[in-house]
């Protein structure tokens, strides 16, 4: 398992695995909202913990079509189903690896982009817990989406359509959570409910993902 | 042997298992549609008409309350479609009846058109009422999250090519989609406080809507759900049929 997680982990980083493209997207969202909402300072305050979740939140996206593709296609997932370790394993290291890669870095990096949306400073600290809370969440939803949809030609667009409606929990309430945090007020529901959503999603969802993934190997 | 409770339960249940055969489903589906289809256009042609035009107005909403014979049945069944594919989808898993599957399929778009036809009316409702046609309320909300997940499901349908791979990814995702379309009701309670009345039809309230109005209502209710099981019958039908014709197609190539 440990050498898996290394694999992948080795895949995403080195060049063609798109480990900088969720970040660069995440800045470009980013930097598009003021353009689109106009400069006010007063308004980008407002919206800011929304905007940087829900960026985050497409930028989780655009590196789940990868997350099973690539080893569907030379085969190497049919060797992993077959490997000594149960699927659901597999599934796992493979959410963590894409967790490390996205989740990780985007929480990371979402508080420089707090700075240019003018977030208030009482909020960074609960905006990055709640980002480092939901992200495995996303993690593990897209993983299960992106079982859903492995072998498919047009996965890409269908992954979006089947996994956005299940982000709608966790969205709520990590974004409730990073505003609630923001504006000063107490954060500790939103907050205990999204990292209930998020380790009922661990601990369940890669059941849900390796039975999609053996149908599609089978 | 026949007061064997257990045997008794098997003998029902092997006879309830028997719709699951195509042929014994489509003779007794055949016999059934014209039908639910005949009693659920007498239902609603007699809950409609008495609905709006036999039942006086409401002090306060005027004449747009005659909506809710619209409105409340679309909502109700579209809620109802989605738990119908649940349990199918949950049959075809666990008992592998490509009648369940199909059903589940069939029943897909009916529940997707309940939900808009919900949303629809609510708003042409909403306007007079509320002055707006659209608010982020709980109950819109998540009825616009179950029409993203029927418009997912019906899209993985289409998505994928062999029928039971498709059959075996839907139920997965319905089963999936079911927790977190549950999950969003709740979440999105939290998230905002409701413009929407509360439930007025529930069995063990004081205060329900009045008789008036709840008769006619009841007979259009029923008459959706009739609509709703026609449709569904139909569209299995359909399915199944398709489903022969490509097996006789295969055959045919492979001769």
């Amino acid at each position: 398992m440990i050498a898996l997680l290394r694999r992948d982990l080795a895949i995403a980083v080195r060049a063609g695995g798109g480990f900088g493209l969720g970040l660069a997207f995440f800045l470009v969202v980013v930097v598009l909202v003021p353009f689109g909402v106009g400069p006010d300072t007063a308004t980008l305050t407002r919206i800011a913990p929304g905007i940087l979740w829900i960026g985050a939140l497409l930028a989780c996206l655009l590196s789940l079509d990868r997350l099973f593709a690539l080893d569907f296609e030379d085969g190497s997932l049919d060797l992993l189903a077959t490997a000594p370790i149960p699927l659901e394993a597999v599934v796992g290291v493979k959410a963590v690896a894409h967790w490390l890669t996205t989740g990780l870095p985007l929480t990371l990096m979402a508080p420089v982009l707090g700075v240019m949306l003018n977030l208030p400073g009482q909020g960074f600290v609960w905006l990055v817990i709640s980002l480092a809370l939901g992200t495995p969440a996303l993690s593990v939803i897209g993983a299960f989406g992106a079982a859903l949809t492995v072998g498919l030609r047009r996965g890409g667009l269908l992954l979006s359509l089947l996994v956005l409606p299940l982000y709608v929990p966790t969205l709520i309430f990590g974004a409730e959570a990073a505003r609630r945090g923001a504006e000063g007020m107490a954060v500790n529901t939103p907050l205990a409910l999204m990292a209930g959503i998020s380790f009922a999603c661990c601990a369940l969802m890669p059941f849900a993902a390796a039975a999609a993934l053996r149908v599609n190997l089978r | 042997m026949q007061d064997d409770p257990a045997a008794l339960k098997y003998s029902r249940m092997k006879s309830l298992w028997e719709y699951a055969n195509p042929k014994k489903f489509m003779q007794v589906s055949g016999a059934m549609l014209p039908w639910a289809a005949g009693l659920s256009a007498l239902c609603l042609v007699v809950g409609l008409i008495w609905g709006f035009f036999f039942t006086p107005d409401d002090y306060r909403q005027g004449s747009t309350v005659k909506i809710i014979y619209l409105h409340v049945p679309a909502a109700l069944m579209a809620i109802n479609a989605w738990l119908m594919m649940l349990v199918t989808s949950l049959i075809w898993l666990v008992r592998r009846h490509h009648v369940s599957a199909l059903a589940a399929r069939a029943a897909a778009p009916v529940g997707l058109v309940m939900t808009v036809i919900a949303l629809v009316t609510g708003a042409i409702w909403g306007q007079p009422m509320w002055g707006t046609w659209w608010a982020w309320d709980p109950r819109l909300t998540s009825f616009l999250i179950l029409a993203l997940f029927y418009l997912g499901y019906m899209a993985l349908w289409e998505a994928v090519e062999n029928a039971d791979t498709a059959a075996d990814l839907t139920s997965v995702l319905c089963l999936v989609g079911s927790v977190f379309a549950l999950l969003s009701r709740y979440a999105v309670l939290f998230w905002n406080q409701g413009l929407h009345q509360g439930a007025s039809l529930s069995l063990d309230k004081e205060e329900n809507v009045a008789d008036v109005f709840y008769h006619p209502l009841l007979v259009s209710i029923a008459g959706f759900v009739l609509l709703f099981f026609a449709l569904v019958l139909l569209r299995t039908r359909t399915e199944i049929r398709k489903r022969r014709l490509q097996a006789l197609m295969n055959r045919e190539r492979m001769g």
